[in-house]
């Protein structure tokens, strides 16, 4: 029984994780079509603000929840405006500046900070004991932020005028700006709020994973393929996607080892794709945001 | 005859090839030499992305994973058998094998551009995490330690048929350069077959190719799979070059530079490709030989670049201006030759009149 709960824990943390480390690539996916190839840097400039900031005497919770989301949003609005906005509708043309984007931040960073950091940090929380297991609290923990932060995503998306617009441009652009709405702002904001969310799990899993410019490179295989098997919708696609894979690599990984994990990962979406060449939202759950 | 005109390029372009792999070990230095193997196996890479991508118009971002496989399987099968002939074989037969199961699953699900972009990328990320994870005694394939991050040795080449005779790295040198040229004018007349034409009517138009009834899954599957084979040879030269296959062959900035040697030699031809690996490699080169400017900054600097600025790469954008100055001179000299006339006319008519 107790093993059944902790590896029920484990299976879900992995879910989480994918969720957490994706969710930003799918805001900008769904709302703009455009695949963020940076968005592995974008998560390891999450880390690195939440290493420096505690280095610097910062409290850690408020460089993980505040500074980190600030910071890779300010960064992203930054990017948009200097390279993406001269490249909407070129979707190719985007997913090669914006990787000629991730490899010069990891040039930029391994310039200023070196090719490794020598300080770490340690998860803030300590462990939880399930009968003879112990389970990290720290995971424990993340799981809760996914959660939340789903959350607060669908509550913007369906409550706030924002969240309104946003989704207007999303289904019909011309139409929202012959309303007066300014496309290029909203476009503005989505991908500021997409690289914020993506600086907040990059700071949330910097105590977990250790920091390195090369970092990205570690989430953004599974990123990509947990968003494009989610397909469109935002949530609902990441939430099922990372269930579905997230599930199976958790499984794999616990009957087999790491190894296999991500290769029954990998095989699981493929195979995903060619039922469904547009994604679980492409298919089912049309509807959903 | 426009046809003619251009194989004669081709063939004009096979003979410089030649003329540089007679001469390249009397000028340049043999450590070059030597690394100039790994760059030839470099550039049969870049050279399979320009046919898949530039005519194919399929936009493989992972085309080192058929780089890395066929490295690997040279690796293995070379050490387990201890000839490198058979090994080169089963390199492009494991490259080609890989594609066609991936392949099958992404085109016959009709996987548009940019997933499948994703979608390869992802494998050869895959593929690195996977070949990192493989240090230890157990992950062997017969006698050849997959060796995790260290990688595995890579036995040089040898003589068909004679394992003893291992050839010299400036023997080497010589049958990668001739694989390369021969590589090229494969993929240039491969592109002027039936085949190559209707690969490029799908990649300017997929619905209308479609509508004239040619399977277009079936050929982008056919070209995918060529693509393929050439990477995975590309792979086999590189890692004799180097002497080792290790995982970075399938990593993220192993599979950035090749999309980026296509991006800056241009789309749509086949020799620019070849030459910006050469150029790029010889920049990044240097540049590692010096601290100051990270070689990742400078790689992402040029892409963006490119991308923003030269979208169709350098080959393409020198033909265009040519041929504006072509067009430029062909208008003047028929407008000098319209004055000429009309100036003779006028003579003729003043000759008459009097």
């Amino acid at each position: 029984m107790d093993l059944v709960v902790s590896l029920a824990l484990q299976i879900l943390y992995g879910i989480a994780n994918l969720a957490l480390i994706s969710l930003g690539l799918a805001i900008i996916f769904g709302m703009m079509r455009v695949i963020n190839l940076a968005h592995g840097e974008f998560l390891m400039l999450g880390g690195y603000t939440v290493v420096i900031a505690t280095n610097n005497g910062v409290n850690i919770w408020i460089a993980m929840l505040v500074l980190a989301p600030l910071v890779v949003g300010v960064i992203g609005v930054v990017v948009e405006r200097l390279l993406i906005r001269w490249l909407y509708g070129r979707m190719i043309d985007t997913l090669l500046a914006t990787w000629g984007l991730s490899l010069l931040i990891i040039g930029l960073v391994t310039s200023i900070f070196g090719a490794s950091t020598a300080t770490t940090i340690s998860p803030p929380l300590g462990v939880i004991t399930i009968g003879s297991y112990t389970s990290s609290g720290y995971e424990m923990f993340l799981i809760v932020v996914t959660v939340l932060l789903l959350v607060a995503v669908y509550a913007t998306l369906k409550l706030t005028t924002l969240g309104l617009v946003a989704r207007g441009t999303m289904q019909n652009a011309e139409m929202s700006s012959a309303l007066g709405v300014s496309t290029s702002r909203i476009y503005m904001i989505t991908f500021g709020l997409g690289a914020a969310v993506t600086g907040l799990a990059g700071g949330l899993l910097a105590p977990i994973t250790g920091i390195l410019p090369t970092i990205g490179a570690v989430y953004i295989a599974k990123a990509f393929i947990t968003v494009i098997s989610g397909g469109m919708a935002i949530l609902a696609g990441t939430a099922t996607a990372s269930a579905l894979l997230g599930g199976v690599n958790g499984i794999v990984a616990f009957l087999t080892g790491p190894t296999l994990g991500e290769v029954a990962l990998l095989v699981t979406a493929i195979i995903l794709l060619r039922l469904m060449p547009r994604g679980i939202t492409g298919t089912l759950f049309r509807k959903s945001l | 005859m426009r046809l003619s005109r251009d194989f004669r390029g081709t063939l004009v372009i096979a003979v410089c090839g030649l003329a540089f792999t007679l001469f390249a070990p009397e000028v340049l230095e043999f450590f070059t030499i030597i690394t100039l193997s790994q760059v030839i196996g470099l550039a049969i890479l870049a050279l399979s992305l320009a046919l898949v991508w530039g005519f194919g118009g399929i936009l493989c971002f992972g085309q080192t994973a058929f780089f890395g496989l066929g490295a690997y399987a040279y690796a293995v099968t070379a050490t387990n058998i201890g000839g490198s002939t058979g090994a080169i074989l089963m390199a492009i037969l494991v490259a080609a094998a890989f594609a066609a199961i991936l392949g099958y699953f992404i085109f016959y699900g009709r996987v548009s551009d940019v997933y499948l972009a994703i979608i390869t990328l992802t494998v050869a990320l895959i593929l690195y995490s996977l070949t990192r994870r493989t240090s230890g005694p157990e992950y062997k394939i017969g006698n050849a330690l997959l060796g995790g991050f260290n990688g595995t040795a890579a036995p040089p080449l040898n003589l068909p048929g004679d394992a003893g005779t291992v050839l010299f790295p400036e023997d080497t040198f010589y049958v990668a350069m001739i694989a390369l040229i021969l590589a090229y004018v494969f993929c240039c007349w491969l592109v002027r077959t039936h085949f190559g034409r209707v690969c490029i009517a799908i990649r300017e138009n997929e619905t209308r190719a479609e509508l004239l009834a040619y399977d277009i899954r079936l050929y982008k599957l056919g070209i995918f799979i060529i693509g393929a084979a050439l990477a995975g040879l590309g792979g086999v030269f590189f890692c004799v070059g180097v002497s080792r296959v290790t995982p970075d062959v399938f990593s993220l900035s192993q599979a950035a530079v090749a999309i980026i040697w296509v991006i800056v030699g241009g789309r749509g031809t086949l020799i620019g490709p070849i030459l910006a690996t050469f150029a790029l490699h010889y920049l990044t080169a240097s540049l590692g030989s010096q601290a100051l400017l990270n070689a990742n900054l400078v790689l992402g600097t040029v892409l963006i670049v490119f991308v923003l600025l030269v979208p169709k790469g350098v080959v393409p954008s020198i033909i265009d201006l040519a041929d504006i100055r072509r067009q430029r001179r062909v208008a003047r000299s028929r407008e000098r030759r319209l004055r000429l006339r009309r100036t003779r006319n006028g003579n003729e008519t003043a000759g008459v009149g009097k």
